[in-house]
């Protein structure tokens, strides 16, 4: 990983990417360029195909590009870079560790290396034993899963599952979020109610989030912009502002409707 | 700060759902309430199998057969003098056995399962040298590796090998990619990956093919023990007690042999509880 002068300001770039999944298919993105700015938050959708999980895989340095570059908060991505956080549909905790020693885990990742630069942030102090467990702390009582501390993740319900990846991210103070699909497997009401915490977090905290979802409202409900894609290739970013979304009850208006609307059309759906 | 107004809840942060308030035991509890059924269950079949004994000694009414209290005092003394250090022998072979099968298998079971391409090539391989019984092997390793403890240690570890190999592979190959990518993606890598993922998933799975496994082993070293040693379990049952006709010293042996089992099985069984507690909550 090599540090790349940036713009201030700018959180994610990407400069003329490329990324094909053998030598000879067709390419998700062909000189794709784009750019994230510090505290935006945005959603991505489009057709399943299209390539959003693929290129927030990619900005999570899961993936490697096949051509062009990624630049996130100045650093070009070639692995995973520590202060990124990642959220997952299927949640990913240790099904062997309890609510609490998940949501410890990276911190303790972190411990384990030391201030490498690689592997854990290297300006930042690693937090001793005692202070990961105020931050645990912290975090457990913030996404009210304190009770469920002591529980593993199999008698746990799926929202309490996906607040607990939550609180294990978040406890990384990371600076970019990105999430794939997070909510996709719960219940109504439980989304609803993810959903508004992510809006507060997003509030209280200064984070950049990406979300990646296939369903129209929760983009429209959870991205101040979104970011449509077609199916492959993508050559240009396709962006639809949305900057009512997170106001008090934003699902109910009008503007809403019509965005929702504006999406349906941009993907080819009937309105 | 703009106020949320949503009927979900006052600050949307209520997901806790009925079912989930009730009161539950703790995993702790529920698994030490399970050893002590488990122990209260041994005591019983302890029972049983004495009052079986009894009444086969008394239907048979011959010397091959004698009642358990004339074998416990003789084991009791038996055990003062040799049968004690033939019983280490045969655990030490046992236990060095184990740790070189656990030492190896583990390993190569974590990169069967992980390396998709390594599986493929090796699966039909294992697959097919899996199902032999080792122990007819016994005659070549004794001409290769001699008649030293080498050979009986070997054998047993050749056993325990292949269900080690077998059960992690297994385990390894179930871990999810999603489980793997999210972990990398809160800074591990390789190194903590072993530590954090790698190693707590295939311990389980270790001890789960040490527990169906350790009575093949205890077995086979019985047989191992009939060749090339003057020490041993199975050379006392066999040679210095059945041969000489000393039938009372026999079944304090068998009594030695079949408790070096029982010890290894509980231990094995108590560790896979503990660390396998996790389990316990999904049955909920």
């Amino acid at each position: 990983m090599s540090a790349v002068a940036s713009e201030p300001g700018v959180m994610v770039t990407l400069d003329r990417l490329t990324f094909r999944y053998g030598p000879r298919s067709t390419p998700i993105f062909q000189d794709f360029s784009w750019t994230v700015r510090e505290g935006e938050s945005w959603s991505i959708i489009g057709p399943s195909g299209c390539g959003k999980t693929t290129l927030l895989t990619l900005i999570a340095g899961l993936r490697r590009t096949t051509t062009g570059t990624i630049t996130v908060g100045g650093t070009r991505i070639e692995r995973p870079r520590p202060e990124t956080g990642l959220i997952l549909q299927d949640y990913g905790l240790l099904p062997w560790a309890t609510v609490e020693d998940n949501v410890a885990l990276g911190l303790r990742v972190r411990r384990f290396y030391g201030p490498d630069g690689t592997h854990a942030p290297r300006a930042e102090k690693v937090l001793g034993r005692r202070a990961a467990r105020e931050v645990v702390e912290g975090w457990l009582r913030r996404l009210n899963i304190e009770e469920q501390r002591s529980r593993y993740p199999g008698a746990i319900s799926g929202g309490q599952r996906q607040r607990t990846a939550i609180a294990r991210t978040l406890a990384l103070q990371p600076d970019l979020l990105l999430m794939d699909e997070p909510f996709s497997s719960l219940d109504a009401p439980t989304r609803e109610d993810l959903q508004n915490l992510i809006l507060q977090l997003q509030r209280e905290i200064r984070l950049t989030s990406i979300i990646v979802t296939h369903a129209i409202e929760e983009a429209a409900i959870l991205g101040r912009q979104i970011l449509v894609l077609g199916q492959p290739p993508n050559t240009a970013p396709v962006v639809v502002p949305n900057p009512e979304s997170g106001a008090p009850s934003f699902r109910s208006t009008g503007i809403f409707l019509d965005r929702c609307n504006q999406l349906r059309t941009l993907l080819g759906l009937t309105v | 700060m703009q106020p949320i107004t949503h009927p979900s809840g006052p600050d949307g942060l209520t997901t806790t759902r009925p079912d989930a308030a009730l009161p539950t035991p703790r995993p702790g509890q529920l698994a030490l309430r399970q050893i002590g059924r488990s122990l209260l269950n041994l005591g019983l079949a302890i029972g049983i199998f004495v009052l079986c004994w009894i009444a086969l000694a008394a239907a048979l009414n011959r010397e091959i057969m004698p009642y358990p209290w004339q074998v416990l005092p003789v084991f009791v003394e038996e055990m003062q003098g040799d049968l004690w250090d033939h019983t280490l022998v045969s655990a030490r072979r046992v236990l060095s056995a184990i740790a070189a099968a656990v030492l190896l298998a583990t390993p190569i079971g974590l990169g069967l399962g992980q390396i998709r391409v390594l599986n493929r090539i090796f699966s039909p391989l294992i697959a097919l040298v899996h199902p032999i019984p080792k122990v007819v092997f016994l005659p070549i390793i004794l001409v290769i590796m001699g008649i030293g403890e080498t050979s009986k240690v070997f054998l047993i570890a050749l056993i325990l090998f292949f269900q080690i190999l077998v059960v992690v592979r297994d385990e390894a190959a179930s871990l999810r990619p999603e489980l793997i990518q999210s972990v990398r993606s809160l800074g591990a890598g390789r190194r903590a990956l072993f530590r954090y993922v790698y190693l707590p998933a295939s311990l389980p799975a270790v001890l789960t093919a040490l527990r169906v496994s350790v009575g093949t082993a205890i077995a086979v070293l019985f047989i191992a023990e009939q060749y090339s040693t003057r020490e041993g379990l199975g050379y006392y049952i066999m040679t210095l007690t059945w041969q000489r006709l000393r039938f009372d010293q026999m079944y304090a042996g068998i009594l030695a042999m079949s408790l070096l089992g029982l010890v290894l099985y509980l231990v094995v069984d108590v560790l896979e509880r503990i660390v396998g507690r996790w389990r316990l909550a999904d049955e909920n």
